[in-house]
């Protein structure tokens, strides 16, 4: 993975001291609230429910089991014992005091990590395929081009003070695994037909308020200019995106007004400026960078290792989470292993300190010292051999890491929610809870199959509602939390935006809704049918019928 | 005397701004002796009369576009730009085009909400003048704030100040 230079690591350390002065002068009354806002969310720290949070920035997902350890100390020493894995395969803390933040802030930088831009309205955090270098179907490894674009969006001094936040993610594969059609931009990194590197470039995704899918505006940008491209697209947002209704100012918003034959027009008109000045890549830059991105020194192993598929014969759970949270490697005799954080037991995405060490030194025994954070929430061992993979399932098994859950309807995807979150309209972590306690028999969640359920707390979507095939949505109602629900949503390379279903319920209905919706999925599916394939070739209604019942679809239609 | 951040010093400023009150049109031209700076509408209703004198430049609201100035620059010593609050960042665009895409050599100013924390972008966007609001600072203050021009020694990125990105100007080891 990239590690840092002296040139990077002087910009995380100046920035420390910077944010330390600001803390100082905040505190002493010099910056006011309204001043230092968006200096400590370009810094990931919100002002929550209970204390501070802080988020901290995990590079297209990718840390090391040094950068975990020192997470884990962090956990420790300054927060509760525990630390989130979020959306944006960052990780925050819930409990840090303002004025010690600083002080972590130098803890991370002693490890190449920082919270630079992982809030506020600037380029946040760039996202990745969390299998990245290990999954069979890439073309091209993103993470190269995901560091490039970091160190470029790194306090862009044109580009700090946004409309709004604005979110990129990079996908090299086959399969999408980054959610780029939700995203401001998108990048699909691949060969045009004459074998040269570009990017598809897609604009204006993304979820929250108003979910959009990301239109195509460049079928291939030649990698030199893929900063030039994104500046041309910044600089045409940033001087004409909305600034009068903060819900109507993501890119998406200007895109869909001027039409993306138009957002491209002025886009093109802009590159025209800045195509081939000093900001194209060079080669040497993009060598350098995908240097430190090199294949592990993988031993020569044969497919399928002997031992792991008689372990399977033997264990039956062993077996289970080795179907479910065990991937295809494309190095013979490797694995890739999903390290479930979706124990009923706990908040989705929540790992303990203790956890966090153990993965550290599984990493390292394991998987060349390398973890990463997926968007799904989990985190990821990308290079386990085979014959290692019962060794880590019992220790991981011990630790409450190996939920054999994997892309089941109980890997729910959730945010903090009305728990921790002051921007929520409803508690999110409970609801998950619940469904996770209905379905615990696993027997019936493998016969259910694969099925996305994702929970937001409010319109802001960091729970991924709208892509879920299930997605939950708190709401508001009088004071009272309620839940919207929508079927039909996905993630991936058919993106679609989910729909609801209709009124929204209590907490303490959620768990019957969604076994009410999974009953009429088991009626309805043909022979190996996946949910969402379901759910696409009925529409909804057998599903309102089956969670509302006849009467309502009759009174429905006649007030229509 | 309002005080200025010139070329990374403080200095005395004494430049007066012109406004328009609201629902005046730009027609009426009564103007004060002295460095002047006056809105663009006034600009372009009297770019004859206004073209060459000593001290003037315009200002630009954060919704005003600086392509409309193209033809005009050379006749126009300065530009202030106007952040209405802080987190309107249009005005780095602007500054930034101004410099890169019209090649403009005169002063660019910062005025408006104009804090400290934000000076370094605004220097590496090219406003080479940076006016806080009379009394947003102190004058022992106003000194003590232009250690933000230095927030980070060695930035990534290709601007204005450094045209060139790291990645041109540094052997960077592998």
């Amino acid at each position: 993975m990239y590690r840092y230079d002296p040139y990077d690591q002087k910009i995380v350390d100046e920035r420390v001291a910077q944010f330390r002065d600001q803390t100082r002068r905040y505190l002493a009354g010099e910056l006011t609230d309204d001043e230092f806002r968006p200096l400590r969310l370009q810094n990931g720290l919100y002002v929550q429910r209970h204390a501070p949070m802080l988020r901290v920035a995990v590079p297209y997902g990718l840390l090391s089991s040094t950068q975990v350890r020192k997470l884990a100390h962090i956990a420790r020493t300054y927060d509760k014992g525990y630390a989130h894995i979020t959306t944006r395969q960052n990780v925050q803390f819930n409990w840090p005091e303002l004025k010690i933040v600083p002080e972590i802030l130098a803890e991370l930088a002693g490890v190449e990590m920082h919270a630079i831009q992982t809030s506020g309205a600037c380029i946040r955090n760039i996202t990745s395929d969390p299998f990245a270098g290990v999954a069979g179907d890439e073309y091209l490894d993103p993470r190269p081009w995901c560091e490039v674009l970091r160190q470029w969006s790194t306090f862009h001094p044109e580009f700090a003070f946004l409309p709004r936040k604005f979110k990129i993610a990079v996908n090299g594969a086959h399969q999408d695994r980054a959610v780029i059609q939700c995203h401001d931009i998108g990048l699909e990194l691949k060969r045009d037909a004459a074998g040269e590197i570009g990017f598809r470039v897609l604009v204006g995704g993304g979820m929250g308020r108003t979910p959009i899918i990301g239109e195509e505006i460049n079928a291939f940008v030649p990698w030199q200019h893929i900063i030039t491209y994104n500046e041309a697209i910044l600089r045409v947002y940033n001087r004409h995106g909305r600034r009068d209704n903060l819900y109507k100012a993501r890119i998406k918003i200007l895109v869909k007004a001027l039409g993306v034959a138009e957002f491209k027009r002025q886009v093109e008109e802009e590159w025209a400026f800045g195509k081939d000045g000093a900001n194209t890549l060079t080669e040497a830059e993009v060598a350098r960078v995908a240097a430190h991105f090199t294949t592990p020194a993988y031993e020569t192993l044969p497919g399928e290792d002997a031992g792991y598929a008689s372990q399977r014969a033997a264990n039956t759970a062993f077996a289970a989470w080795a179907r479910r949270n065990v991937l295809a490697h494309k190095v013979p005799g490797y694995a890739i292993v999903v390290l479930s954080l979706k124990n009923p037991a706990t908040a989705p995405g929540d790992i303990t300190a203790e956890q966090l060490d153990l993965v550290a030194e599984w990493a390292d025994i394991y998987s060349f010292g390398e973890v990463r954070a997926t968007h799904e929430q989990n985190l990821v061992l990308a290079d386990v051999k085979q014959a290692d993979l019962f060794a880590l399932w019992e220790k991981a098994r011990a630790a409450g890491l190996a939920t054999p859950t994997f892309g089941l309807l109980t890997d729910i995807i959730c945010c903090p929610g009305g728990d921790f979150c002051a921007l929520a309209n409803a508690k999110s972590i409970p609801i998950a809870n619940a469904i996770q306690a209905r379905f615990d028999d696993l027997d019936y969640l493998y016969d259910i199959g694969d099925l996305e359920l994702n929970i937001s707390g409010c319109m802001n979507s960091c729970g991924h509602h709208h892509v879920g095939h299930i997605g939950i949505l708190g709401v508001d109602k009088n004071g009272e939390e309620w839940y919207q629900v929508s079927l039909g949503g996905a993630q991936g390379n058919h993106t679609s935006i989910g729909k609801v279903i209709g009124r929204s319920f209590a907490a303490a209905e959620m768990p019957d809704v969604i076994s009410k919706i999974i009953d009429v999925y088991r009626a309805q599916r043909l022979d190996g049918e996946r949910f969402i394939d379901t759910v696409r070739r009925t529409g909804l209604d057998p599903f309102k019928l089956g969670v509302y019942g006849e009467a309502a679809i009759i009174e429905r239609k006649q007030h229509a | 005397m309002p005080k200025l951040i010139k070329n990374g010093r403080v200095i005395d400023d004494a430049a007066q701004f012109l406004a328009l009150d609201e629902g005046q049109g730009p027609e009426a031209l009564s103007l004060p002796d002295g460095p002047l700076f006056v809105p663009l509408a006034v600009w372009q209703a009297h770019r004859g009369a206004l073209s060459g004198r000593a001290g003037l430049g315009v200002w630009l609201d954060s919704n005003e576009n600086v392509d409309e100035l193209e033809g005009d620059l050379d006749s126009i010593g300065a530009i202030a730009l106007n952040f209405p609050k802080f987190t309107d960042g249009r005005a780095y665009s602007a500054a930034a085009l101004l410099r890169s895409r019209y090649g403009f050599k005169g002063e660019i100013r910062a005025i408006g909400d104009v804090l400290r924390d934000q000076f370094f972008f605004m220097q590496r966007c090219g406003f080479d003048a940076i006016q806080p609001k009379a009394g947003k600072y102190s004058d022992a203050q106003l000194e003590e704030a232009l250690a933000s021009l230095k927030d980070f020694s060695t930035p990534y990125q290709a601007a204005i100040d450094q045209p060139e990105p790291l990645f041109r100007r540094a052997q960077r080891a592998a």
